[in-house]
Order: structure tokens, then sequence, then C-alpha cells
């Protein structure tokens, strides 16, 4: 009867046309068993956190290659503290250099995954997140 | 998760004081089908009945998303008196094989951000197959409580005759669309039959004349204009009560009004046709409501549900009474054999 499914939103923020990245995740997720929701590219902020409230995930995952990531993150995660989302936990994926991984883990970026992660410890580290909310590995 | 408790009564006010955050958590609650989430639809329950439920269905690919986007955008730049909320439901399926799901309807409305007055919301099938989710009927009445009154229901597409949409719907649209070369497959899998609206998308290719010649030919061919038949709008539900009570529409007056399915050419990349096809849509519920056949349908659908609910309940009452081993004992008298399954049955309902 009751089934309960984790839910994430995965997205491409930014003008960037690659998403390649995203779109392996989304399905390494998929073969995990979980309900992914699947943006397309060229997401604004707005839009992200529109979608995350109106599907009521449990996760987003930011794919962020052009270097944006500075501006774009801290303003999802603003948008969705306003909605009253603070509790979904957001993960950054993408080529990101060491002190802004620091910077966005203190404003609320639960991980970030470079291009050497593998898709099996973000679905470790969510399911952990959903079932535990323990605070997850951060790399 | 964050939340593990939910307090019913708050969600369900919430919701319907226009809170879009209750609203996301009451869908989840509902789609899971959990204890909180069949509370609030009790609650909610006297207050739908007032939207007017869309269903689009037709082959992967064939232009649905991109067709809703249209639809929900022409709907929401109408003038204000009765210019309707609208909320949308994307249904993907799920994998067989993990049980998770990629839903991707939303890559195709992205025209529809920043509306307050529009709420998107994908599910995955979960297994069912009739191209809807077993609770998207459930997802549905949340919506109509909380006072959407355009509801517009993206089918999985799998190109079948999707009969659940139509049993949904007030009025089912059929997407086809040129060089897919599956025109005729379509037909045959009887999914005209379903169609109260036809759309030919993607006019902008080659073949769209091809396709709708051919959709024209084939509604000719279901409806002749000579005999008293309505088209079968979807196969007669299994359910007892249809015996006590046929239903109006089920038996038609010679002299009552048949609707013939409009056939529309859309380019829903551009929004060419949108406004011709909303004004089908449009009629087409000025149709039902003028012959009653907007009642009748939500009669059967009603009917259907409790059917389908006293069903579940009935067999996990009996469950729940029957001793295991007695079933366990039937079970393997069956697989050895010893008894027929008729005989297992009857067995198994003497059991206590
Ligand atoms: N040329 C053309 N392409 C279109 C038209 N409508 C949709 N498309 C394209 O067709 C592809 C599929 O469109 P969708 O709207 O996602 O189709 P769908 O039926 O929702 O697909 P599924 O949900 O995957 O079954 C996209 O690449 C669209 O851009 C049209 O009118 N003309
Ligand atoms: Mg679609």
């Amino acid at each position: 009867m009751a089934e309960r499914k984790i839910r994430v939103l995965v997205t491409k923020p930014g003008l960037d046309g690659h998403d390649r990245g995203a779109k392996v995740v989304a399905r390494a997720l998929r073969d995990a068993g979980m309900e992914v929701i699947y943006t397309g590219l060229r997401q604004t902020p707005e839009m992200i956190a529109e979608a995350a409230l109106q599907e009521d995930v449990d996760a987003v995952g930011l794919s962020i290659l052009s270097g944006a990531h500075m501006a774009l993150v801290p303003r999802v995660i603003n948008l969705m503290r306003a909605n009253g989302q603070e509790n979904v936990l957001v993960f950054v994926g993408g080529i990101i250099p060491e002190p802004d991984v620091r910077h966005l883990l203190e404003i609320g970026v639960a991980a970030v995954y470079g291009p050497g992660s593998s898709t099996a410890s973000i679905v470790e580290d969510i399911r952990k997140y959903v079932l535990g909310e323990k605070p997850i590995a951060q790399n | 998760m964050q939340i593990t408790t939910v307090d019913t009564n708050c969600l369900a006010d919430a919701v319907l004081e226009g809170d879009r955050l209750a609203l996301a958590r009451l869908l989840t609650e509902v789609e899971n089908d959990t204890a909180a989430g069949r509370e609030a639809l009790d609650m909610l329950f006297p207050r739908t009945g007032q939207a007017h439920i869309i269903g689009i269905t037709g082959a992967p690919g064939a232009g649905k998303s991109s067709l809703v986007n249209q639809i929900a955008r022409h709907y929401r730049s109408l003038p204000e008196p009765g210019k309707p909320r609208v909320a949308i439901i994307g249904v993907d399926p799920s994998s067989p094989f993990t049980g998770g799901a990629v839903l991707g309807d939303r890559v195709r409305m992205r025209d529809l951000v920043g509306d307050p007055g529009i709420f998107i919301r994908s599910m995955a099938a979960r297994g069912a197959l009739g191209g809807l989710a077993q609770t998207t009927a459930a997802v549905v009445q949340v919506f109509d409580a909380a006072g959407f009154s355009v509801i517009l229901v993206e089918t999985v597409g799998a190109g079948q005759a999707e009969v659940d949409i139509a049993r949904l719907a007030h009025t089912t649209l059929v997407v086809e669309a040129p060089g897919m070369g599956d025109d005729i497959q379509a037909i045959k899998a009887g999914i005209l039959e379903i169609a109260d609206i036809l759309v030919v998308n993607k006019a902008d290719r080659p073949g769209a004349d091809n396709a709708e010649r051919i959709l024209r030919n084939m509604l000719e061919l279901g409806h002749p204009t000579d005999t008293l038949y309505h088209h079968p709008h979807c196969p007669e539900p299994e359910n007892p009560f249809n015996e006590v009570d046929a239903g109006p529409g089920e038996t038609r007056r010679p002299d009552q009004e048949v609707w013939l399915p409009p056939v529309i050419r859309t380019v829903a990349t551009r929004g060419t046709g949108t406004p011709e096809l909303v004004d089908a849509i449009q009629r087409h519920a000025e149709y039902l409501r003028r012959t009653g056949e907007w009642k009748s349908r939500d009669q059967n659908r009603i009917q259907t549900e409790l059917f389908e609910r006293l069903k579940k309940a009935l067999v996990s009452h009996w469950r729940s009474r029957v001793d295991d081993q007695a079933y366990g004992e039937a079970l393997t008298d069956l697989t050895e054999r010893r008894i027929s399954p008729y005989q297992a049955i009857q067995r198994l309902l003497e059991a206590k």
C-alpha cells in the first residue's frame, strides 16, 4: 500500500548546453529505484525552486559546468528556504575549485561531486540522508 | 524526509487556503496512499466535482507535453473572470526492474514557470499498466478540491488504448503525429474509441495531410451517422452496480445529440492551432453539460472507483480474517493439483 519513493530533482541551471552529466546521474538514481524529475537545460534558480516545491522532492541535484556556481547555487538555496524547503538535500555536480566547494558547503550544500565521483556514492548519500537525516560525507 | 508526522487537518486546511507547499506535501501523501493522505481526501472530497478534467494521450514523442504547455498557456491568457487555475499531472513509466523512473514531462513546460495559477506535478506509473498511476485519480481530486478548475492529465503514452484516462477525464485528447509510422497501429489498438478530440500534432512535418485523412476516414467508419449508437467511450467497467443502475448515457435516445470528435491540427512547439484546440475542448465541455453526459461520466467514474476500492478493501478484510495455515494448505493442495482453483476458492471463502 503506502509506498515511499525517494524523489529527486535533477536539473541544469545556467547557460551551458551540456546535460550529459545530469542525464548520467538521473539514470543512476532511477536505476537505484528513485523517482527523478528531470527538467532539462537552462533552468533559472526560480524555475528550479518552483519545480522542487511542486514536486515535493527529497533532494535537488544541480549540475553546473558553466563556472557560474557561485552566482546560481546561493540563489537556489535562498529561494528554496523562502519556500520552506530548508530540509531538502541540495547537491552539486561539476568542476568546482576547492575554495568554492568550501563556500558552497558553508551555505548549505550537502555535497559537491567532482568529475571523478561515482554515481554509486551519490545514490548512497541521498539514501542515507533521506532515510536517516544523517549529514552526508563531503568531498 | 521532511515530514514524518503530518497533521492532516492542518494540511488539508492549508491546501484550501492556497498554501502551495502544503499542496505539494499532500500530493505526496496521496500519491503514496498513506493514512494521512486518505484522511485528507475524506475531508476534501465534498469540495470535488468542480474541475474540468482533460486527458492527453498518444504515442511517446507525439508532443503531448508540448501541447499541454500550450493549452495551459492559452487558458492562463484568458481575461480574468473565467481565467482558470490550471493543474497539470504528467505520468511517466516506472522501470519494471528497479521501480525507479525518470519523469521528463516538465522539460517541455518551461513557459509555465512563475505563474502561481499553474501547478505541475510529475507522477511515476509505479507498475500500473493503463497509462496512469493507481493514485492519479486521487491526485486529481486534491487539485479539484484545491480550486484548480482545469486539470490536464498527460498519460504515459504507450500508444495503446489507455482506457483509464477515458474513464477519469471529461474530455480525452488523442494526439497523433505524422511520420511516426504508427498511425495505423494506434487505430488498430482502438485508441480512436477513447478520443473526444483528435489532434494531428507536428503539422509542420510532411505527412500531416495523410495522417489527418486517415484519421477522418477511420472516424467516419466508427461513426455511421444513420445509427443511434454512440461510440463506446470506454469499455464497460467490470462493475456489479451497472446491473442495478445502467446510468444515463448508456442508452441513447434517437433525438439525442451525438458528439463527433473533431480533428485539429497543431504545431505544439509554436502554438499553432492552440486556440482552435482549446475552443474544441470548451465546446466538448458544453456538449457534455447540455446532454447530461457530464453527470453520467462523473457517475460512472465514481462507481468504478468505488468498486475498485471495495474490491481491494474486501480482499484485505478477508485476508486479515482467514487463518494463515488454512491459506497455506489450500495453496499447497492447489499447487499439488489435489484441488482445482475453484475448489480452492470455495474452501478459502468458507475458511475462518
Ligand atoms: N516539429 C515539431 N516537433 C514537435 C512538435 N511538438 C512537439 N515536438 C517535438 O517532439 C518531441 C517530443 O515532444 P513532447 O512534447 O516531449 O512529446 P510527448 O508526447 O510528451 O513525449 P513523451 O512524454 O516522452 O511520450 C520534442 O522534441 C518536441 O520539441 C511539433 O508540433 N512540431
Ligand atoms: Mg511528455
